[in-house]
């Protein structure tokens, strides 16, 4: 009975961490239309900020607002020095430019900090709450995790929902020309979206290392499975991308738990495969997908 | 019109190309008369000897998932050669290392290999690291007869069979004697427990578990693996505190001791720790515990006080060892970029058996001869391992002598047992700490008379 | 008009066959005299060559993404494996070869039915699960497929017929190692014939055709998802070959072999040299391998110490991999015919304009293809 409430809780901690990075894809998606896989990296490389500024003597919440500050300035960065330049009418073509992307970054942070496995804190506690005289498997840092993303998808919502500049990020990436036309500045607008979206992706790369062990590798699993929850939610829709890292996260769990931990990257493709067969648009997406 | 052009222009490099053909085969069609009998070589190869150097290699992950840690080996040896170089080399050879990257996959191993031996025509490898990735090139190597030396992993597979791979040599006690020591440890002093095995899932986790099981099969009430990558280890500890397990068993790497003891303090799981010398180190796991300071973990050395591990050479914290103190002196001569640390030392300690085996293999070395001179005198060599060296005509493999040791708060600890030495199979285990007592010589650099 | 159709397309074959047997002759000539060590290196590039063509078909022509591709090398690296367990192999090296080919399509065909549903992010998404999952499957049943260590391959002896053949043509007696890069080397030649053959068959302007505008292909009756399926079939089966040559050549296969690098590496290889041209494809293969070793010399040289200069080659692949896409996304080859076109228009007297840059227009959108 424990290990099952255990395995559950875990399973939902980690589905809102795959949940937080599968919002930057989204992010990044509803702003360009392109799949950011230089996503992990550019996390990781904001954590190793964070963990510097700790290490410099201040205090956890400053390292945190400095990577995501860090976040907010490398996204922004990547759209105008790189990401603008490439010929997108060819589909694959800025896969491939975040793929290489994805392998400078990782170079370059094992460069810059060295290969080795370092700690990073955690602001709450590591133990987990205790209810009479079993310790649950939740700790002060899993619930902050889960606030978090809340409050993201929350903040996301509002963003695009209610306010001009969301609107504007909408246009942009729906219609370029169209937006352009009609007065909107397509170009920082695509530059904000991966701005931001880098700023979720920094959360969710905090998210993960914090209480955990960090080098240049921490964030390559979760390449694979944020990806895979962003695409199961239907890669267009927020709701869906914390929908699908939940069900992606607690599957995960379940299958570590009690088939095998080498069949968790099986379970990933099967349950992706499955969904996909159904709803080739994913979970969430609002309309049938066809491209002409 | 168009076609017809470039079929031609495609004819015409083809054309040149059976000219060239037509041309080689008659050249080679002289050398077709030479002796097609394979011209053997006579006795003692000496492909990477010159009168003034020896060049060795050693494959490493330098890049990638398993660079943290493992890429500082490398830097141990390089920092003992160069100080052996300093003093002027062996029999008047500077020793020079070829590091490589393999990023811990086993078909750039392949390839890099292929680079030292057949390339850069090294005289052998020496300290190639991890299991799968030495896989590839192991077959490679006695086909070619490179002397294939301390083996940088503790799978069975590095000196079980010397009739199947005479060239290659393991080093540190393998895993298998690892578990048998525990698993007597275990039977002996907490014959009530309800052991659970955490286990990596490849030959660490295996031949552990062979080991263990040869003693306290009847004890053992679950087993579960992770495999390295994964870092959500949750439900893998949480099956173990579901099945009641009071002492865990963990065979394991030392990221995963962390993680693992983390993972408990999140479940509220407190059983008794066994941690496998690989997965301890309690230098580089305190040092990781104790930075969650601003979370819960108050003093990372704390958090690991009371856990049991295995020990089979001094390690950081033994400082008033007379090992440790000429690896400080070595690394402050030599290396001195960062700080000391247990992988560093596991590198010089490797490379410090080297030179023996290079003094024992005498002025005239060649590859079959280092092979014999370890196979003659390996068994006696003194080094900072606390059991002797298995090295004879019948076992390739290395340290015999296990102590099994429990972890005090500062990173220091004590010992449990004497020093315990075992051998694969049903060797019994006894009591024999005639290594233990080794000291090195005053100058840092092994004295071993060459054999013959 | 069918009958010079007919013979148009005999010449085409015979044209590349010759260029086939040519490639061979020289192949294994060339084999003869380099090192051991280049000859170990030339079959790498042989096998990544290998599975690169199947890729950039797949990619270039039918315009599906696959980011799996080292899945499919994994599974024909294992049946190759498991064939060369004993000092007896199972059966011939050939026949071995032609099995390993054989699982990886069947593979191929159930992953390829289900991706042909898929399109852009979606198809990428489930290729880099299938990259990531399909090794995992090696350690579950370590009993057979020997877990994380993986399982060593037992090269069968050089057979002696082939011994002699190449003796003949070189006066030297092959090693095995050696003796596996010839093995490699026919292979590619036999693959990049048969692939070439395709690529301008009717199937491959079916591919090209459903890649342009799947619409319009559909309404001139080609059967979009089998067209699909097809494709992805045949790139599986030429990864699935380049896997078993791989464990051939490496004797080994393991988990680690097989990572998501591997998946991405190939992906590399096919931009570099540019998309759709199977020339690009062993272009991009021979700068993955020679590159690294280059860059690590280089880094040695400029004082790095050994884990700075490790992680310069991966650096370097990924900037050359980002200028590509920015500066020339038609690759290698791509890049260099729009030099020659421009130059031979410039030549061209007197130019039509018009003419000029139609072609221009023209080869660019092939080369991308």
């Amino acid at each position: 009975m424990q290990q099952l409430l255990t395995t559950t809780l875990s399973g939902i901690t980690l589905g809102f961490v795959y949940a937080a990075f599968a919002l930057a894809l989204v992010m990044i998606w509803r702003s360009t239309r392109i799949v950011n896989f230089a996503q992990a990296p550019m996390a990781m490389l904001t954590t190793y900020v964070a963990l510097t500024v700790i290490d410099a003597g201040y205090s956890y919440w400053i390292g945190f607002a400095a990577a995501l500050v860090a976040g907010f300035v490398l996204g922004a960065a990547v759209e105008w020095l790189v990401v603008r330049r490439v010929d997108s009418t060819v589909e694959i073509n800025p896969v491939i430019l975040t793929l290489g992307l994805f392998i400078v970054f990782h170079s370059v942070a094992a460069l810059v900090f060295g290969s080795q496995f370092r700690s990073f804190p955690a602001p709450f506690g590591v133990r987990g709450f205790e209810v009479g005289d079993t310790t649950i498997a939740l700790t002060g840092f899993g619930v902050f995790t889960i606030l978090a993303v809340l409050a993201v998808l929350g903040l996301l919502l509002l963003l695009f929902r209610f306010t001009d500049v969301g609107l504007r990020m909408r246009a942009s990436a729906f219609n370029a020309e169209v937006s352009r036309l009609l007065g909107v500045r397509v170009g920082r607008m695509l530059s904000l979206g991966w701005a931001l979206a880098a700023l979720v992706g920094s959360l969710s790369g905090l998210l993960i290392a914090g209480g955990g062990l960090v080098h240049p590798s921490y964030m390559d699993p979760v390449v694979v499975y944020g990806f895979v929850a962003a695409v199961l939610g239907g890669l267009d829709s927020p709701m869906g991308a914390v929908a699908g890292g939940l069900l992606l996260g607690l599957c995960l769990s379940f299958v570590s738990g009690y088939l095998g931990s080498e069949l968790v990257a099986m379970a990933a493709l099967l349950v992706l495969v499955a969904v996909l067969l159904v709803r080739p648009g994913g979970l969430f997406a609002s309309t049938v997908q066809r491209r002409v | 019109m168009k076609r017809s052009s470039t079929s031609r222009g495609g004819w015409k490099p083809a054309a040149t190309v059976v000219t060239v053909l037509a041309v080689s085969a008659a050249i080679s069609a002289c050398g077709a008369g030479a002796d097609r009998d394979d011209s053997s070589e006579s006795t003692g190869s000496t492909v990477g000897i010159t009168d003034d150097s020896i060049k060795i290699g050693g494959h490493f992950p330098l890049t990638g998932v398993a660079a943290p840690g493992y890429s500082e080996i490398p830097s141990g040896h390089q920092a003992y050669y160069d100080f052996v170089n300093a003093n002027g080399g062996v029999n008047g050879r500077q020793i020079e290392f070829e590091v490589k990257d393999d990023a811990y996959d086993p078909t750039k191993t392949s390839s890099v290999t292929n680079e030292m031996v057949l390339q850069d025509e090294v005289f052998g490898i020496v300290g190639g690291l991890g299991t799968p990735t030495h896989g590839a090139v192991v077959d490679f190597l006695n086909d070619e007869e490179v002397p294939d030396l301390f083996v940088s992993s503790g799978s069975r597979q590095w000196g079980e069979t010397p009739e199947e791979y005479p060239y290659t040599f393991g080093w540190q006690p393998d895993y298998v004697i690892e578990g048998k020591v525990i698993g007597q440890y275990i039977a002996d002093n907490l014959p009530d427990a309800k052991v659970g095995l955490f286990l990596q899932g490849d030959d660490l986790g295996e031949d552990g578990e062979a080991g263990i099981r040869t003693y306290a099969d009847k004890q053992i009430v679950e087993t579960v693996s992770y495999t390295p990558g994964n870092t959500d280890i949750a439900p893998q500890i949480a099956k173990l505190q579901a099945a009641g397990v009071d002492l865990v068993v963990g065979f394991n790497v030392p990221s995963y001791t962390a993680l693992s003891q983390l993972v408990s303090l999140k479940l509220g799981f407190a059983p008794q720790w066994i941690y496998s010398n690989i997965g301890s180190d309690p230098d580089l796991v305190g040092s990781l515990l104790a930075d969650f300071s601003e979370g819960a973990v108050e003093d990372g050395a704390a958090l690991l006080s009371g856990v049991i591990t295995t020990e089979y050479m001094p390690g950081i914290g033994d400082d008033d060892d007379p090992w440790m103190q000429l690896w400080e002196k070595v690394w402050d001569e030599q290396g001195g970029k960062g700080e000391l640390t247990n992988y560093k030392i596991y590198g010089m300690a490797e490379a410090y058996t080297f030179v023996q085996a290079l003094q024992a293999a005498g002025e005239d070395v060649s590859r079959e001869g280092i092979v014999s001179a370890i196979e003659q005198a390996g068994g006696s060599f003194e080094g900072p391992g606390f059991g002797p060296f298995r090295y004879s005509e019948e076992s390739h493999l290395g340290l015999s002598g296990i102590q099994v040791v429990e972890i005090e708060g500062s990173g220091a600890s004590k010992a449990l047992t004497p020093v315990l030495v075992t051998d694969l199979g049903d060797a019994p285990i006894e009591e024999d700490d005639s290594a233990a007592g080794d000291a090195p010589p005053e100058s840092g650099i092994p004295e071993v008379e060459p054999v013959g | 008009m069918s009958s010079l159709l007919a013979s148009a397309r005999q010449s085409v074959l015979a044209r590349h066959l010759t260029a086939g047997l040519v490639a061979a002759v020289v192949g294994i000539l060339v084999l003869s005299l380099v090192s051991e060590f280049r000859a170990t290196q030339l079959a790498a590039m042989a096998y990544l060559g290998i599975a690169a063509a199947g890729l950039t078909l797949l990619t270039g022509l039918n315009g599906q993404l696959s980011l799996g591709h080292g899945a499919f090398m994994a599974i024909g690296a294992y049946t190759a494996a498991l064939c060369l367990q004993d000092a007896e192999p199972l059966a011939p090296l050939p026949v071995i070869l032609l099995a390993a080919t054989a699982v990886a399509v069947l593979v191929g065909l159930v992953v390829g039915i289900a991706a042909a549903r898929l399109h852009g992010p979606y198809l990428a998404g489930a290729t880099l699960a299938l990259a990531v999952a399909v090794p995992g499957l090696a350690i579950f049943w370590d009993g057979t497929l020997g877990g994380e260590q993986g399982l060593t391959v037992r090269v069968p002896d050089v057979p002696a017929w082939f011994a002699d053949a190449v003796f003949f043509l070189t006066a030297t007696d092959p090693t095995r190692g050696r003796y596996t890069a010839y093995v490699a080397w026919l292979v590619l030649v036999a693959v990049f014939v048969l692939l070439a053959n395709l690529s301008r068959s009717r199937v491959g302007r079916t591919w090209r055709a459903v890649r342009d505008d799947e619409v319009a292909a559909e309404l001139a009756g080609i059967n979009l998802a089998r067209s699909r399926v097809l494709a992805f079939v045949v790139s599986a089966a030429c990864a699935g070959l380049a896997g078993a040559l791989m464990a051939l050549v490496v004797r080994i296969a393991a988990p680690s072999g097989f990572t998501l690098t591997l998946s991405l590496t190939l992906v590399a290889a096919i931009v570099l040299g540019g998309l759709g041209s199977l020339v690009g494809a062993l272009a991009g293969a021979a700068l993955l391998t020679f590159l690294p070793q280059l860059v690590t010399q280089f880094g040695g040289d400029l004082g790095l110490d050994d884990v700075r200069s490790a992680e310069l080659a991966p650096l370097v692949y990924g900037v050359v991999m980002v200028l590509v896409i920015l500066l020339a996304p038609t690759g290698l080859v791509g890049s260099l015919r729009t030099w020659r076109h421009r130059r031979a228009a410039r030549s061209a007297q007197p130019p039509d304009p018009e003419r000029t840059s139609t072609t221009h227009h023209n080869t660019t959108e092939r080369a991308r293809a």
